[in-house]
């Protein structure tokens, strides 16, 4: 039984926000379902009483002072955007 | 003969008594990606005005106590994934193909050039370092320089084939499930992936930020070895980067490996594994007997879950830190789309590449809602137990040794239909990764068709120096390293 429908394809490709096609979603469909197929031989584990890894390195919290300092000018902060105006970056309208 | 034959120090010792000069070997490194690299495309983008100027300046510092950099004149070449101030970064990807003038150095272009390296240009890989054959960059398919019709590897393939191809010494790639070691591999050069934390990201374009190391590719392990000196230790803005000393690793290289112990993972010279692979690693173990070394076959018995796991995991990651690219602040924007949301989707499809597209859909669905536990939770466990397989051998044993990749290099096409057929070329190298522990490929023989075959040496977290001291001492012993494509000739 397929685990993963076109419809799910498009569902999880909205979250991503990715346009798919009709055919990139049949592809997306199939090929996903085979690679989560193949990754349910992690239910064979039995992991009841196993921590999840997150890193590997037995780091905390890492802190700094949340104070100002120079990063970078509105100019460079602008330069390889696509759309400015009046020293924004410009986008398309959000609300109808 | 090619001047890039010299190890690094003797380079080094050729430019301070001034029988040669840094643009020599600029000019050496152009001429021969003039000669090869229609054929190789091994390189994006090429910065020679900047590489002369820099040339210029160091040449004067030739003999001073001013130029006495630990990469002092040396060209490298640098992976696409990693941000060059003011010089083209795209990460093979259409999404960056405009970003022509980036703000920054990451932090490792900032000690290469503290350290008086040129850096000769930018290097293809597969897109967002997703791949395993270099197929997946928006812009060439770079070819192994050992036989074109053959992949480099991936997706640090331009790293490998541009030192393969005598194009530049040395280069930096990154390793997030074996993007270093493989391509190293198929190439028949020695590459590293450090410790997890021993090398700053910062500046490498994100693709699985718990599993991303950067490490050099060069063409010996004692020149390996200067260049991640050079690159190593603790930076501020990485805060995953460890505040561990960094030691002088060329210290380490003795050629001595009396009483090491080794473990042989019997899941590294299993099913899949090519008859030919087996007995180059086998011919290896044989002389490290003869050098003094034991060896004894261990298990990792989660082995075969490492792919799973790591797709999975990497995939998720990969899915949060692409989520950047929406065509607001840089990079390629769509000019179809008519709103917001429009603009994030029509900008992120026309910009990724299929298998980008295909891990961030993997990557979100792991994460939604309803099966998060089910599959991103259950891999990061399962990550769990593959890292105690690891520290159980690393109890009795000082290195891990078996082959990088199951079979020498495949050809171009070859695999590009099914995923998980391209996936599987990775199985011994995904492991390290999850483990967080430094890995070494070193060339150790050659296939009946004349195709190089990669050596691993595993070793303990923060532990590269018995890492090196292990492939150094097996160089010493062996000729492997000295062999060279013949590819247009003029490399003999």
């Amino acid at each position: 039984m397929s685990r993963i429908s076109k419809e799910q394809v498009k569902h999880v490709a909205n979250l991503a926000r990715l346009h798919v096609t009709e055919d990139e979603a049949d592809m997306f469909a199939k090929q996903l379902d085979d690679i989560i197929s193949f990754a349910e031989q992690l239910n064979e584990l039995d992991t009841d009483n196993v921590a999840p890894t997150t890193h590997v390195l037995d780091l905390k919290n890492v802190m700094r002072k949340d104070e100002p300092k120079h990063w970078i000018t509105q100019e460079e902060a602008l330069k390889n955007a696509p759309e400015t105006q009046d020293g924004q970056i410009r986008v398309p309208s959000i609300l109808e | 003969m090619s001047l890039f034959d010299h190890k690094l120090s003797d380079i080094q010792e050729m430019l301070h008594k001034k029988e040669i000069s840094v643009h020599d070997l600029l000019d050496e490194a152009y001429k021969r990606i003039e000669e090869v690299d229609g054929e190789v495309q091994a390189f994006l983008t090429l910065d020679e005005e900047n590489a002369r100027a820099r040339a210029t300046e160091l040449d004067e510092l030739r003999g001073t106590e001013e130029g006495r950099g630990l990469l002092f004149g040396m060209p490298i070449g640098i992976k696409d994934n990693i941000v060059t101030k003011g010089v083209r970064t795209t990460a093979a990807s259409q999404i960056l193909d405009n970003l022509n003038d980036p703000l920054y150095d990451a932090h490792v272009v900032q000690k290469l050039n503290k350290e008086e390296a040129v850096s000769v240009g930018k290097l293809n890989m597969d897109e967002f370092a997703m791949g395993s054959s270099n197929e997946n960059s928006s812009y060439a398919a770079t070819r192994n320089p050992w036989n074109t019709d053959y992949v480099p590897g991936g997706s640090s393939g331009g790293s490998a084939a541009a030192v393969a191809a005598g194009e530049v010494p040395f280069s930096l790639g990154s390793d997030t499930g074996g993007s270093i070691r493989q391509p190293a591999a198929y190439c028949g050069v020695v590459g590293i992936k450090p410790t997890y934390g021993r090398v700053s990201r910062f500046g490498l374009i994100a693709f699985a930020s718990s599993l991303d190391q950067i490490g050099p590719i060069t063409r010996n392990v004692e020149d390996n070895a200067y260049v991640l000196e050079a690159i190593a230790g603790y930076d501020k803005m990485d805060s995953t980067s460890a505040n561990v000393e960094v030691p002088k690793y060329t210290d380490a290289l003795t050629g001595n490996v009396k009483g090491l112990k080794i473990a042989v993972p019997k899941e590294y010279l299993g099913e899949g594994v090519s008859e030919e692979v087996k007995a180059a690693v086998q011919q290896s173990l044989k002389v490290y007997e003869d050098m003094g070394a034991t060896w004894e076959e261990v298990t990792l018995p989660h082995s075969k879950y490492a792919l799973s796991t790591y797709y999975l995991l990497s995939s998720s990651e990969a899915s949060a830190n692409l989520a950047r690219f929406d065509g607001v602040r840089y990079g390629r924007r769509s000019e179809k789309a008519e709103s917001m949301i429009d603009m994030f989707k029509l900008s992120r499809s026309e910009g990724f590449g299929e298998e980008v597209k295909r891990r961030i859909m993997l990557g979100t669905f792991a994460l939604s809602s309803g099966y998060y536990d089910a599959y991103y939770k259950k891999a990061q466990k399962a990550r769990t137990l593959i890292k105690q397989d690891f520290e159980k051998v690393f109890a009795d044993y000082d290195v891990i040794i078996g082959p990088t990749t199951p079979t020498p290099a495949f050809k171009v096409g070859e695999k590009t239909e099914d995923p998980l057929t391209m996936y599987a070329n990775d199985i011994l190298t995904i492991p390290v990764n999850l483990a967080g522990v430094p890995g070494i490929s070193i060339p150790c023989g050659f296939s009946s068709q004349g195709l190089p075959i990669g050596l691993q040496i595993i070793g303990k977290h923060f532990d590269e120096s018995t890492v090196y001291r292990t492939a150094h001492a097996y160089e010493q012993a062996t000729d492997h390293h000295t062999h060279k494509p013949s590819l247009g000739g003029a490399n003999e």
